[in-house]
């Protein structure tokens, strides 16, 4: 009877992030579009878009090899597991053993890997170039990501993020000025990491700004929509990860009653639902930056998380 | 009578300064700063004579700031005198206006006092803000001609200044830190005395780091290579009287300042022992400058080198420690001090009456101006460290101290005197002989504070006295 | 100490360091005078907290002179010469960015590592204090190095000296004198930086110190 309700749990969140990723994506549209005076599609556009791609037949190049047709499903298939693992309303679940930091970075890094390759597949220059883009963009973003991982490793003594959640939430962590930096820098990757402006415009098509879309411009059909399923699902794995580590109030611990869940996912949508908004006023409110700039702007991210875990380093040897 | 003598001797270079800042005669100012500095040097002879006060928590009177305070007092009274020829001559070709030579004269005795402050303090504090303002005062001098180059040395002297400044500051705070567990917070801390009596009992890897930040601070103004790059440019720009000032007082100040740290880190017998980084620093710099001196066309930028050359000895001797070592550095450095001053004496008064400072326009001076010819080959020569002069008494007691303990490291000293020997001989004739250059007409110089140094250094190669060698004796003991 | 004053010291040291490196990170003059105001502010915040933490109620005068000097009339004084000069554009670097952040990251681990393990007997805010101090000179000091205009290298100086202040602050009980000297020589070094920006200005028609190593002698 556990072992059901803890699979019934863990299967509940699986697909909670599926289900809520499309939706969160049309909230931050609407939210842009309301920023600039427009009226903007409905929230429940990105869920219309899907299934009509779906029901759409690809169309493949003819130099495209058997790879092409592949990758999406395993850019999804990685991109889901990520999201899935990352808390949403609850720690300790099923398989809170897997939710290591470094492994969701490597799921993530792996989608990104697979989608680069087919990217890079048909031979067109333009999915050369968004797919060499994107990866310089991600050779720049996971070190300091990376960083930041340490930071919240050094403060938890563990990278799973139900234990850093979990600890986040019973002990008074005080006034942290490294955790700000490890916010602040993993604001910045999530930025980066998600195509959105500064460094890269997903509603773009201008050749000389593209990366994301760049990359992905062969896919069509079900393929389009598993990709750009795969892209909602990165975005809410990395909100609930600054929700999680951030924000963990309430969430429901390990102990408490099940009869919570429900508590935890409103909380959970909530605090999703804020970050969309502060994404949405925040990409109104910059320019895009230079692609030579983007280097700039992730070696500031990095910064800031080499010293969040050097700050963390200070006090913590006293 | 003592304590009487220590306020005057700080009393006396402030309260001037304020007056000559006010006085619109520069005849008068000039004649003002010369006697001022004289007082100072009588009041700092009191220092010697009467007996002295005991050491408070701001001040401190010993043997060895009394010798630092003598010298720096003579110095500067022989050059306020050599100043006030100097400057009637910038006036007449129009590079000072009466307006400057007032902010110059009050700068000057500024400068004096806060050597001075430096000195006497006993709280490590205020040493670290005597030299400071000392330091500043003195980029302001350098840049008084404000000319593109005076600019830009005043600058690079600062800059690399403020580095000093704040590696000295920062290395002071440590030593505070080392030391308020055992001598309490507040002022008592940072009395030196108390330090060295207490520092057994510091914790010694708060030392070292200390002694590190102090000597690439400290270390910087000494002018020690590789932190010497300020040196050149800012003698070679600012008035001769400065230059004169700079190489003969300043560094030894700063050296001074090391010395005090070096007997706080010696009293702790598990800190890092100072003497092998000094002895390095020392043999660099001597060797660098050493080489550097044949490149330079401008002849007090050469003079500049050779202070660098000679710090790094004397820092040498400092670190090579023991009663004789320390006895020569302290006898050298006395000796560089007077013989380094007159030679930019005569060197202003060469650059004056030819116009420049290029040694390849200053050819024939024998034939031209044969009294500062005689002056400045008599200078080369005691610098150079020929007998019979007391530089080469001193850097004989050196170099026998060392090949008894160490006979590579004096192999090295004597490789790096004999390159600088040799870049000496060659300016000195190429200046003095040859056919002559330039303008003839006769100087108007005044060669008796010029002629007092040379004096002094050739009776100091020929008969040191036995008081002066027991009080040295004293102090090179204190020394360790 | 309670752990939320040791927090509070953490944080306002902790943000010195970031300043810092924002202030190494600006490429424009007015950006690089309005972080150091930030800094200059924080200090005050940081001096002010030391005032009452040790019970040392001479320091609120330094975290004053900190605040109405540094944070305010310097900052004011040199955002009027460089709108006098006409000099707001951006600032030449002798290296990239990128580097210079690495080097300064490289700089502040050296801090910490040569300081937290001697500093024993500072005590941990004392200690943490002193790093982060060495951390802000070191910075100080590479911003001198990297810049090449007159007024960011006034700043570079004037960040290190917040970082000298925050070190003499953090050691209990270290005499006023001293604390009143630095506030002395900051005014000193002042004065005498802006005789010679005008003066440079005066010759040159430029505040970059680049167009003076024409004169270099030998």
């Amino acid at each position: 009877m556990r072992l059901l309700l803890d699979l019934l749990a863990q299967g509940l969140q699986m697909t909670l992030v599926l289900a809520a990723a499309p939706l969160l994506v049309g909230w931050t549209r609407k939210l842009r579009a309301r920023l600039l005076r427009r009226r903007g599609p409905d929230l429940v556009q990105p869920y219309r878009d899907l299934v009509r791609l779906l029901r759409k037949e690809p169309v493949i190049a003819h130099s495209a090899s058997p790879y092409f047709r592949v990758a999406p499903y395993l850019v999804f298939a990685s991109t889901w597991i990520a999201a899935a693992l990352v808390p949403t309303y609850a720690t300790g679940l099923m398989f809170h053993w897997a939710t290591d930091l470094i492994a969701i970075v490597a799921f993530l890094g792996f989608a990104r890997f697979a989608l680069g390759l087919a990217g890079m597949d048909v031979g067109t220059a333009f999915g050369g170039i968004g797919s060499s883009r994107e990866v310089m963009i991600a050779s720049l973003a996971e070190p300091a990501m990376l960083l930041v991982v340490f930071t919240l490793a050094l403060l938890a003594g563990s990278t799973q993020l139900s234990a850093i959640a979990e600890f986040l939430v019973r002990e008074p962590v005080g006034l942290r000025v490294s955790l700000g930096l490890a916010l602040v820098a993993l604001l910045m990757v999530a930025i980066a990491e998600n195509a959105r402006i500064p460094v890269d415009n997903p509603t773009t098509h201008l050749e000389l700004t593209m990366v994301h879309e760049a990359m992905v411009l062969e896919y069509s059909g079900r393929h389009l929509a598993l990709i750009e399923a795969a892209s909602a699902l990165k975005l809410t794995a990395y909100f609930s990860l600054v929700a999680c580590l951030f924000f963990p109030f309430g969430m429901v611990t390990s102990t408490s009653s099940p009869l919570l869940y429900p508590l935890g996912i409103l909380a959970w949508m909530a605090k999703i639902a804020v970050l969309g908004a502060v994404l949405a006023v925040f990409e109104t409110a910059v320019a895009k930056l230079r692609v030579f700039r983007v280097p700039e702007f992730l070696g500031g991210a990095f910064v800031l998380g080499f010293l969040g875990t050097l700050l963390l380093f200070v006090s913590r040897a006293l | 009578m003592g304590e009487t003598a220590r306020l005057l001797v700080l009393a006396i270079p402030f309260a001037a300064a304020l007056l000559l800042g006010v006085i619109k005669d520069y005849r008068l100012g000039a004649r003002l700063n010369a006697t001022a500095a004289g007082a100072a040097l009588l009041a700092a002879v009191g220092l010697l004579v009467f007996e002295r006060p005991e050491p408070g928590i701001h001040f401190i009177v010993d043997d060895l700031n009394t010798t630092f305070i003598l010298l720096n007092t003579f110095v500067g009274f022989t050059t306020a005198l050599f100043s006030a020829s100097y400057i009637a001559h910038e006036l007449a070709i129009g590079r000072l206006t009466p307006r400057f030579l007032r902010f110059y004269h009050a700068m000057y005795q500024a400068m004096l006092g806060s050597m001075s402050l430096a000195l006497l303090a006993n709280n490590v504090g205020l040493m670290w803000v005597g030299v400071e303002v000392a330091t500043l005062v003195t980029v302001l001098m350098v840049g008084i001609y404000r000319t593109e180059p005076a600019i830009e040395a005043a600058w690079k002297y600062f800059i690399l200044g403020s580095v000093g400044i704040a590696l000295a500051f920062f290395g002071t705070i440590l030593v505070y830190l080392a030391a308020q567990e055992t001598l309490g917070e507040g002022m008592p801390a940072l009395a030196w005395n108390r330090l060295v009596a207490a520092a057994p009992l510091f914790d010694p890897r708060l030392l070292d780091v200390a002694f590190v930040f102090l000597l690439i601070g400290y270390g910087t103004k000494v002018g020690l290579a590789p932190l010497h790059a300020w040196l050149p440019d800012a003698h070679a720009e600012g008035p001769t009287p400065i230059s004169a000032v700079l190489s003969g007082l300043l560094l030894n100040v700063a050296l001074f300042a090391l010395l005090r740290f070096k007997l706080v880190m010696a009293a702790n017998p598990s800190a890092l022992t100072p003497g092998p980084v000094m002895v390095t620093m020392g043999l660099v710099s001597l060797l660098f400058a050493a080489l550097m001196l044949y490149r330079r066309r401008d002849i007090k930028r050469f003079f500049a080198y050779s202070s660098i050359e000679h710090m790094g000895i004397t820092t040498f001797a400092f670190g090579m420690g023991g009663p004789l070592a320390n006895f020569a550095g302290l006898l050298h450095m006395a000796m560089h001090s007077l013989a380094k001053s007159a030679i930019f004496m005569a060197v202003g008064h060469i650059a004056q009456v030819k116009g420049t400072q290029k040694i390849e326009s200053l050819r024939g001076l024998g034939a031209t101006h044969p009294v500062l010819a005689w002056g400045f080959a008599i200078g080369v020569v005691a610098i150079a460290g020929m007998p019979p002069f007391g530089l080469f008494t001193s850097e004989f007691l050196i170099l026998s101290s060392t090949f008894a303990r160490a006979h590579t490291l004096a192999l090295v000293v004597v490789l790096g005197l004999l390159i600088a020997l040799g870049a000496l001989v060659v300016r000195l004739v190429g200046i003095v002989f040859g056919p002559p250059l330039g303008a003839r007409e006769p100087a108007r110089a005044s060669y008796l504070p010029m002629f007092a140094h040379f004096l002094l250094v050739l009776l100091a190669g020929l008969w040191l006295p036995e008081p002066l060698v027991r009080w040295f004796q004293t102090i090179a003991a204190q020394l360790g | 100490m309670s752990p939320l004053a040791f927090d509070i010291a953490h944080l306002l040291a902790g943000s010195m360091v970031v300043v810092s490196f924002l202030l190494l990170y600006q490429d424009r003059i007015t950006g690089v005078l309005n972080v150091f105001a930030v800094q200059a502010i924080i200090l005050a915040l940081a001096v002010a907290f030391q005032a009452w933490s040790q019970g040392a109620p001479h320091l609120y005068l330094t975290a004053l002179i900190a605040l109405i000097v540094k944070g305010g009339i310097i900052p004011l004084a040199l955002h009027r010469i460089v709108r006098e000069l006409g000099i707001h554009r951006e600032i030449e670097k002798v290296v990239g960015v990128g580097l210079t952040m690495l080097v300064g990251l490289a700089l502040t681990a050296l801090a910490v590592i040569v300081v937290l393990p001697i500093a024993q007997e500072a005590g941990r805010v004392g200690r943490e204090d002193l790093a982060f101090a060495l951390a802000v000179i070191l910075l100080g000091l590479l911003m001198m190095i990297t810049r090449r205009n007159a007024v960011t290298q006034v700043v570079g100086f004037m960040s290190l000296e917040n970082g000298l202040v925050l070190a003499a602050t953090g050691a209990k009980g270290m005499p006023l004198v001293v604390e009143i000297s630095v506030a002395f020589s900051i005014l000193i070094a002042f004065i005498v930086f802006g005789i010679f920006v005008f003066r440079i200005r005066e010759r040159f028609d430029t505040v970059d110190v680049h167009a003076l190593e024409r004169f270099r002698g030998d």
